[in-house]
């Protein structure tokens, strides 16, 4: 076991790639409190939203598609779900949250399978429509969210010592894994992305499933809309904003292909986990933003290139 | 002797990919002001040879010399600056370019500022079709065309270079017969300018009207070449056959039980093709469909398995009528396709065996909405062995196998539908030739065991051993309808198996052409 692991270590590039961090990490960042439990559970919350959204779109890239607007969907699901809960309270909050989704999943799903526009164009006019009606509906203000038990179930609360967030990151990660290996739903994903043809040849119906991920991608980055809103206790249409880009990052990064037929929601999480793992170890090493971003960006390159397969 | 310097001399050429020799020693000679044809079935090396001229193959052994000089570098960029052009079958065309800009491509006029002039380029390319005397709008997107008039835009292509030598390579297959016409009368032009012109078809007539000489090759080796007052059809078919049957003849083909039944075509009409095409299928049989490229059998296999609804004629499957919109109702009413292009139609290459045979039956593998692992890894070792497909596990990449095994992969993936009624198109092509009669075996047997087979095959002497029936098609239209034993020759001796299937080629061979004229006399 061990040894196919090592053998096949271009494969596993991410899984040795986060150990090695973590220890590199662990290592030098000692004295500044790297290891403190607090600080990773931290770690946890920063990245579960983007966790979230990631799973998804792992979905997404394996059909061979892609969506760009899951960051402006959350942040305009802040919106929807603060101010639902100031006119209906809790429950009509999240009936909100998981319209929101709905709705915009099913019209990028409609106008990729059924007008025909490429999902990339789709959900890139998509990310600066919710974005508008985020910023229009809102004022461009903060809308409080005042219900605690709303803010404790989504994002803000701790079971004992562990995150709610954490919860919810481990429960969707679990379902998607087995849907993406073992449904039959998740077969029919990778047969698209692997070889729409073929795929059509089987009796697969390829719009069908391209319909549904994208669906399933505008409501998981709902959920994560809904998660941003609970933990920071209100809607504001900049949450969210910029996160499509480490939400692809982390699919490609844990082994997931940009051009389809090949993903894995396991590799995924641990390359969101990986993102907020740099993050914060950036930080507390007390590197400027900008240099954040240089080193970030630098150490998604090398780990990218290294899982290259070489002819 | 040396009174013309031959426009291109190739001496010795010899080619193999692999282990496989796909050209062997050949001599070919083309002579200014000719037009010669190159003739010989799949497989016999036409296209190697034309590619090793272009520069597309480099020659493991022999010599190139064009119009006296010896050509060394093996590029395509060399044989265009030797003076070669060529047409491709495979459409060499980029479909978001206009019909100039296509025919003008890396050779753009430009202007005075050194920028490309795409109206210069379009008056050009309308004079070449002028000359043509065809009816083509230089600034009509490719895209947009129809096959016709990509064919005369790749055409076009080929002449605008002003070869010395010009490749014509089945350059009628979607012309109209009138186009044929007019293509002839500027080739002849062009040959009493002295320009040498190689003409590949498997239109026999037209090469009887076109062509002053002929060179046949067969299994990558020269037979013959002669003029062609010397070649009279039959002739040139007997040499293109010749006594080849490489183990196919060794084939049991055993009596074909035929039981009720199974499939019905009544007027099928699809959007393109194929016409007007009544058909039945009975348990037990192989039926072959016989035809040039574009005569419309693949668009009869996906018509009857959904890939192209009909749109007119009746579907009827063990006499009840059927509405196949989708693969997913052929799936469901017993129907199989093993398309033409296994790399894309067939299998999902990076995908594992396992992953592959399962594609079409997920859900009846599924509990729940779960693929059930067990099921899906029985089904999968169970087609593994039951077609000795070689792969060194289920988990392997199907990629990873030779094409005669992602073949048998594609064949599993359909018989774990169980169909009453298997559709193979071209199962046996890109295939070596040890699996070619593995696979026809594998047809007869499947058709022993109660199925209805539909085969489709340009390589007619498979069609010969595996079916029980053959339609002969032409233009989307069904032309003959014949029993396997109509081409059986009375004259030779019944155990002589090898000359047996030789002769019934011949008369097949016969019976295309026929279905060919039979085409040109109902448009004429």
């Amino acid at each position: 076991m061990a040894n196919a692991f090592l053998a096949n270590w271009r494969q596993n590039i991410i899984y040795i790639g986060f150990v090695v961090i973590f220890i590199v990490f662990a290592l030098a960042l000692n004295d500044k409190g790297f290891l403190n439990p607090n600080n990773l559970l931290n770690i946890v919350r920063q990245t579960a939203m983007i966790a979230v959204m990631a799973i998804a779109i792992t979905f997404v890239l394996s059909a061979g598609e892609i969506d760009l607007s899951v960051g402006a969907v959350a942040g305009l699901t802040t919106v929807t779900v603060a101010m639902a809960i100031a006119v209906g309270g809790p429950l009509a909050g999240i009936a909100a949250g998981i319209a929101t989704g709905l709705a915009v999943g099913m019209f990028n799903g409609w106008l990729t399978t059924r007008i025909g526009i490429p999902s990339f164009l789709t959900t890139l006019a998509m990310m600066g429509i919710a974005k508008g009606v985020a910023m229009w509906i809102s004022a461009t203000a903060a809308v409080p969210i005042l219900s605690r038990n709303y803010s404790w179930v989504f994002g803000g609360g701790n079971i004992g010592p562990v995150p709610v967030l954490l919860l919810w990151m481990a429960i969707l990660g679990c379902i998607g894994h087995v849907a993406l290996r073992r449904s039959s739903f998740g077969r029919r994903v990778l047969a698209t992305g692997g070889g729409e043809t073929a795929a059509r040849y089987s009796g697969i119906e390829t719009g069908n499933i391209k319909f549904k991920v994208l669906v399933i991608s505008s409501c998981a980055a709902a959920l994560a809309g809904m998660l941003y809103a609970g933990r920071l206790q209100s809607g504001r249409f900049q949450l969210g904003e910029g996160d499509e880009l480490s939400v692809i990052a982390a699919a490609v990064l844990g082994g997931t292909s940009l051009f389809g037929g090949k993903g894995t929601v396991i590799g995924t999480i641990v390359g969101a986990l990986m993102i907020g793992l740099i993050n914060n170890g950036l930080i507390l090493l007390g590197l400027e933003f900008s240099q954040q971003l240089i080193a970030r960006g630098g150490i998604i390159i090398l780990a990218v290139a290294l899982s290259q397969k070489r002819s | 002797m040396n009174a013309t310097v031959a426009a291109v001399r190739m001496k010795g050429i010899s080619k193999a990919f692999g282990g496989v020799r796909a050209l062997d020693g050949v001599d070919f000679e083309v002579l200014p002001g000719e037009v010669h044809a190159l003739l010989g079935g799949n497989g016999a090396g036409k296209s190697t040879i034309l590619k090793v001229l272009n520069g597309v193959h480099h020659p493991d052994q022999g010599t190139i010399e064009v119009g006296g000089v010896p050509l060394t570098t093996h590029t395509p960029e060399a044989s265009r600056a030797a003076g070669i052009a060529m047409n491709y079958q495979e459409m060499s065309l980029i479909p978001t370019l206009t019909v100039a800009q296509n025919v003008f491509l890396t050779r753009e006029s430009r202007d005075g500022m050194g920028l490309i002039d795409d109206a210069a380029a379009e008056r050009r390319a309308a004079e070449i079709f002028a000359l043509l005397e065809v009816s083509v709008d230089p600034k009509a997107i490719v895209g947009d065309l129809g096959a016709g008039q990509k064919q005369l835009t790749e055409i076009a292509k080929a002449i605008s270079q002003d070869a010395k030598v010009l490749i014509l390579d089945e350059p009628s297959t979607a012309l109209a017969v009138s186009d044929v016409e007019r293509l002839f009368v500027f080739l002849r032009k062009l040959r009493a300018k002295g320009v040498a012109i190689i003409y590949v078809s498997h239109r026999m007539d037209e090469i009887a009207r076109i062509a002053d000489r002929a060179t046949i090759l067969r299994d990558g080796r020269h037979v013959i070449t002669a003029p062609l007052s010397e070649l009279p059809i039959d002739a040139m078919i007997e040499h293109i056959v010749g006594k080849r049957s490489k183990g196919l003849s060794d084939v049991e083909r055993g009596k074909a039980v035929r039981g009720e039944v199974l499939l019905e075509l009544d007027g099928v009409t699809g959007a393109h093709k194929p016409e007007n095409v009544s058909l039945t299928l009975h348990r037990g049989e192989v039926l072959g469909l016989a035809g040039l490229l574009g005569s419309g059998r693949s668009s009869l296999a996906r018509v009857v398995a959904g890939m192209e609804p009909a749109t007119r004629g009746e579907i009827r499957i063990k006499g009840r009528p059927v509405t196949i919109r989708k693969p997913g109702d052929a799936i469901a009413a017993g129907i199989a396709l093993v398309p033409e292009a296994r790399a894309t139609e067939g299998i999902i290459p990076a995908h594992s065996v396992a992953s592959n045979m399962i594609l079409a039956v997920i859900d009846r593998l599924s509990k729940a909405g779960l693929v059930d692992g067990k099921a899906a890894n029985d089904l999968t070792d169970a087609q593994i062995k039951r077609l000795s497909v070689k792969t060194a596990s289920r988990d392997h990449a199907v990629s990873t196998l030779s094409g005669g095994n992602q073949q048998k992969v594609v064949i599993g993936k359909w018989l774990a539908t169980d169909p009453d009624i298997l559709i193979l198109d071209e199962p046996t092509a890109g295939i070596d030739i040890g699996s070619k009669s593995e696979i026809i075996r594998l047809v007869r047997e499947l058709a022993a065991s109660g199925k209805g087979i539909i085969m489709i095959s340009s390589e007619l002497s498979e069609l010969l051993t595996a079916c029980d029936r053959i339609l002969v098609m032409s233009d989307g239209r069904v032309h003959q309808d014949l029993p396997r034993e109509a081409f059986d020759d009375p004259a030779v001796p019944a155990d002589d198996m090898a000359h047996r299937l030789q002769a019934a080629e011949q008369r097949l061979q016969i019976e295309i052409q026929r279905a060919l004229k039979a085409q040109e006399v109902s448009h004429g």
